[in-house]
């Protein structure tokens, strides 16, 4: 049965790649600025489940802090430069 | 699986959840190329966002707690801040797709119009992107 779990990890692990590719993609095309964001929003988070379908198939639990670090740099971009579309400046005095 | 047998009871659950976090977030990349306006945009990726995540997060749950003969649940770390900052982010974001879009003179009731854009007059109600310009006055 390892077999049928290996092909389903090999699967959603190439769902993954392919979806961030059509985000990277978006990246380039999006016509405002906002589009991008939200491109590379799903960038970063198809990429943290890439790496977490490689802590799946190699059995290892150091993937999950790199996955937690992702997730937190990720957020922290976007919320950056969410601000900065909205407001001009990320930090104001 | 580094020569580790997992138990059926693993394999069935995992291996579902595993594919269907992968069909998920497929789509959702697909919709987040192929729609056609930015709030269309917003909708699909949070499909592999949230389901997505959670599929995934709960798949390496069973199998580390399979392997490791434990029950292991550190991953609900992962999940719990996806969860909470995917709200803030949608939120953030679509304020400012707003704000730039109502400055641009393409707001919602501009492209919803036959005619373009109403002509603004000094009597009309205050637009979302002044209030914003106004906030800290």
């Amino acid at each position: 049965m390892n077999a049928v779990f290996d092909y389903a990890a090999l699967f959603a692990s190439l769902c993954f790649v392919l979806a961030m590719l059509l985000a990277l993609l978006r990246m380039f095309l999006g016509p405002a600025a906002q589009d991008r964001v939200i491109a590379l929003d799903t960038f970063y988070l198809n990429g943290m489940l890439t790496l977490l379908m490689l802590g799946i198939r190699s059995s290892s639990t150091v993937y999950f802090e790199m996955a937690l670090l992702i997730a937190l740099f990720g957020f922290a971009s976007t919320i950056a430069l969410a601000k900065f579309l909205l407001r001009g400046e990320v930090i104001e005095p | 699986m580094n020569g580790v047998e997992l138990p059926l009871w693993v394999t069935i659950p995992g291996s579902l959840l595993l594919v269907a976090a992968g069909l998920l977030t497929l789509i959702g990349a697909i919709g987040l190329v192929r729609l056609p306006d930015f709030f269309m945009r917003m909708h699909p990726p949070t499909m592999g966002t949230t389901l997505g995540t959670g599929c995934v997060l709960i798949a390496s749950m069973l199998v580390s707690s399979a392997i490791e003969g434990r029950p292991i649940i550190h991953e609900l770390l992962i999940t719990l801040f996806i969860v909470i900052t995917a709200p803030v982010t949608a939120m953030l974001l679509m304020r400012a797709a707003l704000f730039r879009e109502e400055r641009k003179g393409e707001g919602t009731a501009a492209r919803l119009a036959p005619g373009g854009a109403p002509a603004r007059e000094a009597g009309d109600a205050p637009r979302f992107a002044d209030s914003l310009d106004k906030r800290d006055e």
